[in-house]
């Protein structure tokens, strides 16, 4: 499985305060939540984004409550993957849970730009920044992990698996 | 490469030979732990899945403590739906109202986890159980309730950082100074993803209660859990708590290898410590009683003694030490909370619970209340509080323009009596 997509960059400590602000809170629709998403940092980002695209990002993304709206109403707002230097240990959770992919690599992390063009391979981890040409290596999930992303959360593969 | 205690623990559970930090890995689950706040939201996940069962219906614990006995209608909205999903999967270990106590007071004491044993509860403060050598981690409502279907939760294998605790701490220093002393340290990240691991001579010298304390707050610093060797004083709680068990074997004592890779290694003399108390708004704002000292009164509008890292029995025995004879300050409201039943009846019987309302202070049924900006002690704009809590967030305990400093039971009773942040040598203790 792969993604593939253009750079949408953020900087340290990202929280879910910002991902999706305390305010929309009232719903739990994903579609509804995406329409705010990032909005208190990144007032464009709902406008900008397309299908596919990545966002990179610094240490501690998902920092702050453990609202799982967070990764919702990013992977609702269309992002494929999230590559952070480091994540907030129940946003990661949260996030695979539900289905979003996320990578941690602080080399990709530090050096690939907003705009560029980029290219993850979740079997084996390595993210390549097509714009530049230069190849990263960060954590491939083993099967399992894999599963329940692609099967779009925990739910439904546990569902598959009993099926 | 040698594995942490935490690494054996999970490499256990999974079936697996050994594993490594950030290695992915499914493990089994001894224990699945809900509230009255989050498990509503993991039953409404529940229905989602195709299997509607629960795995075991002996190791799900259900707590409802946290707006019990209930606030308002919502809450008793919430309390009902988990009491009819516990009668109808037939929940052994449900506690309500009569029989509940703050969670994390709660399991260690009705032997429901043991040393060597796996946990998630769908609340941060799960890590508590590291005190007996278990491995215990909080997570969010879908993890709760695939846990409570599959018996099982995935884990990214934590790195930890060692703490190698040595000498013996003064008279009037607790496992919360301890805690506060790192966490100021290390900071509120300090710890990110991370087990810490406690360990050396030190160890020793900390009471069942201390380390319950210490392994509480490990996710103050941001840490996956917190986790203690296994020595005589927890099998000696394990034997009293959890006595079928006991006999059973039905406990394993890991060790962490010794050459177990660890990102960091600190060590902490005891002997050094001091009174530490965290000011607003973040536990890693650390002063000891010293520096207050130096720096001038705080006066404050009330004390609250309790919650899961430190309502338990030696906490109340010390607040009373320092409390008894002695009267509450004027125009001071303090709340005492005994964490469970047990430890209320046992305030009873020692005496403990007189020499509160004696003093002037109010003892309350078990609840976490004000802990979280519940019920029960709410604050008012620019009221300042001092806590043996865990959080000092902005709004934590009511107005947002309020204050909370984290102490221990010893400095919150003190500072019950002169109506300022205090420790008791300041009464001549
Ligand atoms: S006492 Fe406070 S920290 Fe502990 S479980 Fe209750 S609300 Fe959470």
């Amino acid at each position: 499985m792969n993604a593939h997509g253009i750079v949408h960059r953020y900087g340290d400590n990202v929280d879910t305060d910002v991902i999706i602000p305390a305010r929309y809170l009232n719903t739990a629709d994903p579609a509804e939540l995406a329409k705010n998403c990032m909005e208190d940092i990144d007032k464009e980002f709902v406008n900008r984004v397309k299908a596919g695209d990545i966002m990179v990002a610094g240490k501690n993304f998902g920092c702050g409550s453990s609202r799982e709206h967070a990764p919702i109403a990013i992977k609702a707002s269309g992002i494929s993957c999230v590559i952070a230097e480091s994540f907030a240990r129940i946003f990661y959770r949260n996030s695979i849970n539900i289905g979003l992919p996320i990578l941690e690599c602080k080399e990709a992390s530090e050096e690939i730009k907003a705009e560029d063009e980029v290219e993850v391979n979740f079997d084996t981890g390595e993210i390549t920044d097509i714009t530049t040409g230069k190849k990263y290596q960060g954590q491939a999930f083993p099967p399992f992990m894999q599963n329940i992303i692609t099967s779009g959360g925990l739910i439904n593969s546990i569902n598959a698996k009993n099926e | 490469m040698g594995m942490t205690m935490t690494q054996k623990i999970l490499a256990a559970h999974a079936g697996l030979e050994s594993v490594k930090a950030g290695d992915l890995i499914e493990a089994s689950l001894d224990l699945v732990l809900g509230n009255d706040v989050t498990t509503p939201v993991a039953i409404n996940e529940l229905s989602k899945f195709n299997k509607k069962t629960v795995f075991d219906n002996t190791k799900i614990a259900l707590v409802m403590d946290h707006f019990t006995p209930n606030k308002d209608i919502k809450s008793a909205e919430h309390v009902k739906q988990v009491r009819d999903f516990s009668k109808a999967n037939n929940i052994v270990n449900y506690f309500d109202v009569g029989q509940m106590g703050i969670e994390h007071a709660l399991l260690p004491e009705k032997g429901l986890i043991v040393a060597g044993n796996t946990c998630i509860g769908a609340d941060s403060h799960t890590c508590t159980y590291g005190a007996l050598g278990a491995f215990s981690t909080g997570v969010g409502s879908t993890d709760m309730a695939a846990g409570m279907v599959t018996g099982k939760a995935w884990f990214k294998v934590p790195s930890a950082i060692k703490f190698v605790l040595k000498g013996e701490k003064a008279e009037w220093v607790s496992g919360k100074d301890l805690i506060l002393h790192i966490i100021g340290m290390i900071g509120v990240d300090g710890a990110r993803y991370k087990s810490m691991e406690f360990a050396g001579e030190g160890v020793a010298s900390l009471t069942m209660d201390d380390r319950f304390t210490i392994a509480n707050m490990a996710i103050e610093a941001g840490a996956k859990n917190g986790i203690f060797p296994v020595d005589d004083l927890t099998l000696d709680y394990i034997k009293d708590h959890a006595p079928e068990k006991f006999a059973n074997k039905e406990y394993t004592v890991y060790e962490a290898d010794a050459d177990a890779d660890y990102d960091e290694v600190i060590e902490i003399d005891l002997s050094t410590l001091r009174p530490t108390i965290a000011f607003p708004h973040l536990p890693e704002n650390t002063k000891t009683i010293d520096e207050i000292h130096a720096e001038g009164d705080i006066a404050i509008d009330q004390v609250v003694i309790g919650s899961c890292t430190n309502g338990r029995i030696d906490d109340m025995r010390i607040a009373a030490d320092v409390m008894n004879g002695r009267k509450v300050a004027d125009w001071l409201r303090v709340i005492v909370i005994p964490g469970t039943q047990e430890i209320y009846l046992q305030m009873l019987k020692e005496g403990l619970t007189q020499i509160f309302v004696e003093a002037g202070a109010i003892v309350s049924t078990p609840t976490c209340g004000p802990c979280l900006g519940g019920h029960m002690g709410i604050l008012a704009h620019g009221e300042k509080a001092v806590s043996t809590t865990n959080r000092n967030f902005i709004g934590r305990m009511g107005a947002i323009d309020s204050e909370i400093y984290l102490a221990s039971p010893a400095v919150a009773a003190a500072s019950a009596i002169t109506g300022k942040i205090s420790s008791p040598e300041d009464l001549g203790l």
